[in-house]
């Protein structure tokens, strides 16, 4: 069974693809995929392939943040990405990603929500973070994050005529101040491990996904699975998606 | 030392040690500890610490003596409620000694939907209940009330060797069976009474003192 | 998190309600308030107000979603309408759906679901008042209800929160604190063991002081513990 085999390995501390346990496969990330949405990445993790298009759009801000524009992320598990996914409206896993990406966004103030607004407590500018699985296999969350950022910093500013958006001219660059690294960190046995594919996420016990700004602070927290952690387990795993963050972080 | 209540533990307290006891219901072992399973009485016989559940479902085990309500006639058999979220099927086999001629007979000739029946557990697997009628002491309960409680109260309802469950029916001149799976069933002359009775044990079958406050009741 | 304010949220070391950083709410907790469902309780924590009903474990259909050797927990988190200030539209919101989730892989562990093969254990949360920790006020309630239901539990299961209000350390997040305060870190644990079945956080800090709260706050819900306890036994002594 191959399962079985996965676990027997991950025990002596092997992976099925001969990776070290705190190892991410090959990341390529490519800016500017999709050339009709105002910013866009994809980026591709192993055989885990995602990508994020930026739309941005007026709308009304929130009552209780008059003078900041919107941020709003979406995530879609289409089943040509997976024979897991099921078509119609997303599912908890579906929204729970959405959300963890948007709160690393959101939390590390990525992106200048002050310099969107455009008349307070009337109009702002609405970025639309949508997340695409096209194939998934394993640590989507990650790699979801990461295009998410790379698709912002692609991202232009259509120009506003008259309360017209000409999306022909995109001119100004998004306002961004942070970048959040996100890395979620899996544990099973007494092995903590980066980058599981989809076989070995299965197997995992718990994950911890965590967001990681520039200065080393921490925005985003998520602990998934079925299992419990300890202190020293949340920990330990804290201090290890830290230290990723730096690798990962390089590579925008 | 007088207590008013008997002592209640919550799930997960610690009550003794495996090197001193045993494990036995409504506890389980880890790190050396026995540890209750369930908010309950504690209880200590003969070695084997236990906790009496205040309340839950009831779990069917092999040759537990229920009472059920007969909800659907089958092709083969009789779809039961027991009064648990296991499934519980009476089939043809275990229901009827004789020949039954399944092109020529209608079921409802031996149980019909309604009708109350006292049956033995035969078999559990997963979540379905085999049954049996086959057994001297089942019987098709005709007439009567029938009133549910919490199926761990059961013991208490029935009172050492039948003491609590002897008097209630005396007092009450009533026949009484009790289903394991928390069904009582009553029939007789003070049927009120005798139901008075049995709630008051649902209530308060923790308290100290239970079987005289039951004798008071059932002497006004 | 994220909203701004002028008002400084803690002056001479008592917080805007008038706590000390490490004090929590005041708690009522009440044991089977719903008579319909096996088993129930409600929870307030200072403002916030939680009830939590459970039914089963139950037949589960359609069956499909059946487990052969165990019983799945299916949860739903609900905020009343009149919960908040702004009133609500009723139904599930993908905030409501995310909460749902992480309460659900919270209570899990600590159930003997292998004892009720192909059933449904339904955890139903509903918030009646919201200011701030609606998440950990309802898990608690959660803890109470289960074991209300006598539904086998490994242990009781406690949550809280803690976080970082004008510079310090705070734990039990009122409403005001989680909307313009640093950090919020709500956590759910296994009081015997603690074991952590629930961790998230949103805010800025660094991981020192995240493990500071941690240890805070699983220290401090000892107190929380407690009270389910007194709660679950002063059910029965009437």
């Amino acid at each position: 069974m191959r399962s079985e085999y996965i676990l027997k390995l991950l025990e002596s501390g092997e992976r099925v693809d001969g990776r070290k346990l705190d190892a991410f496969r090959d990341i390529n990330i490519e800016a500017g995929v999709v050339k009709r949405a105002e910013g866009s990445a994809r980026v591709k993790i192993g055989k885990t392939d995602v990508i994020v298009g930026i739309k941005t759009e007026i709308g009304e801000p929130f009552s209780d943040m008059p003078n900041m524009g919107i941020l709003k992320t979406g995530a879609e598990f289409t089943p040509i990405a997976s024979p897991d996914f099921e078509s119609g409206p997303p599912r908890e896993d579906a929204i729970e990603l959405a959300r963890v990406v948007d709160r690393g966004i959101r939390e590390s103030e990525c992106i200048d929500l002050e310099k969107l607004c455009i008349k307070e407590g009337e109009k702002a500018w609405e970025i639309f973070v949508d997340v695409h699985i096209i194939n998934h296999d394993g640590n989507l969350i990650d790699a979801s994050a990461l295009a998410a950022v790379a698709a912002l910093r692609n991202t232009k500013m259509p120009k506003l005529e008259k309360d017209k958006i000409i999306r022909d001219k995109l001119e100004k660059k998004l306002p961004l101040s942070h970048t959040p690294i996100t890395i979620t960190v899996g544990k099973v046995f007494d092995k903590f491990i980066i980058d599981p594919l989809k076989e070995e996420e299965e197997m995992l016990d718990s994950k911890l996904t965590v967001a990681v700004m520039e200065d080393g602070k921490i925005c985003a927290m998520q602990k998934s699975g079925e299992n419990s952690l300890s202190l020293e387990d949340a920990n330990t795993m804290m201090d290890l998606a830290v230290k990723k963050s730096k690798e990962i972080r390089k590579l925008l | 030392m007088m207590t008013e209540m008997r002592k209640i533990v919550v799930p997960g307290e610690v009550l003794g040690d495996v090197k001193e006891k045993n494990s036995g219901y409504g506890t389980f072992s880890e790190d050396g500890k026995i540890i209750s399973k369930f908010l309950g009485i504690p209880k200590d016989s003969s070695g084997y610490l236990s906790v009496v559940p205040l309340s839950g479902v009831y779990t069917p085990r092999r040759q537990d003596k229920v009472i059920g309500f007969v909800i659907s006639v089958e092709k083969v058999g009789w779809v039961v409620d027991i009064n648990s979220p296991w499934t519980s099927f009476l089939s043809l086999s275990e229901a009827v000694d004789e020949f039954v001629d399944l092109k020529r007979t209608d079921l409802r000739r031996f149980y019909d939907v309604g009708d109350v029946i006292y049956a033995q557990v035969s078999d559990v697997r997963g979540s379905d209940v085999q049954l049996s009628m086959k057994t001297p002491i089942t019987r098709k309960l005709r007439g009567g009330v029938t009133v549910k409680i919490t199926p761990s109260k059961v013991p208490r309802l029935i009172g050492k060797e039948g003491s609590m469950i002897n008097t209630i029916k005396e007092k009450t001149k009533t026949i009484i069976r009790v289903g394991q799976n928390g069904v009582v069933w009553i029939s007789g002359e003070k049927i009120n009474k005798a139901i008075k009775a049995v709630k008051l044990i649902e209530e308060k079958s923790h308290i100290v003192g239970l079987t005289d406050e039951i004798t008071k009741l059932l002497s006004d | 998190m994220g909203m701004k304010t002028d008002e400084k949220l803690i002056v001479k070391g008592k917080r805007v309600d008038g706590r000390k950083p490490d004090e929590i709410r005041e708690i009522e907790m009440e044991v089977g308030v719903i008579p319909n469902a096996n088993g129930s309780a409600k929870v307030r924590f200072g403002n916030t107000i939680a009830i939590a009903g459970v039914y089963g474990p139950r037949e589960l259909f359609p069956k499909h979603r059946q487990e052969a050797d165990r019983a799945i927990v299916q949860c739903r988190y609900n905020m009343a309408p009149f919960s908040v200030d702004e009133r609500k539209r009723p139904g599930p919101s993908r905030r409501s759906m995310e909460i749902s989730k992480v309460t659900r892989l919270a209570l899990e562990p600590v159930l003997f679901l292998e004892d009720y093969p192909e059933m449904v254990v339904d955890v139903y949360i509903e918030i009646l008042q919201a200011d701030g920790s609606t998440r950990v006020t309802g898990i608690n309630a959660a803890s109470l209800a289960l074991a209300d239901a006598g539904v086998p539990m490994k242990d009781l299961v406690v949550a809280l929160s803690g976080g970082k209000v004008d510079d310090t350390l705070v734990i039990d997040l009122s409403g005001k604190e989680d909307n313009y305060g640093e950090a919020d870190i709500p956590i759910v644990f296994l009081p015997r063991k603690k074991e952590i079945t629930l961790l998230q956080m949103d805010g800025q800090l660094t991981p020192e002081e995240i493990k500071n709260i941690l240890k805070n706050v699983l220290k401090a819900g000892e107190t929380v513990y407690k009270k389910q306890k007194e709660a679950l036994e002063k059910k029965y002594s009437k």
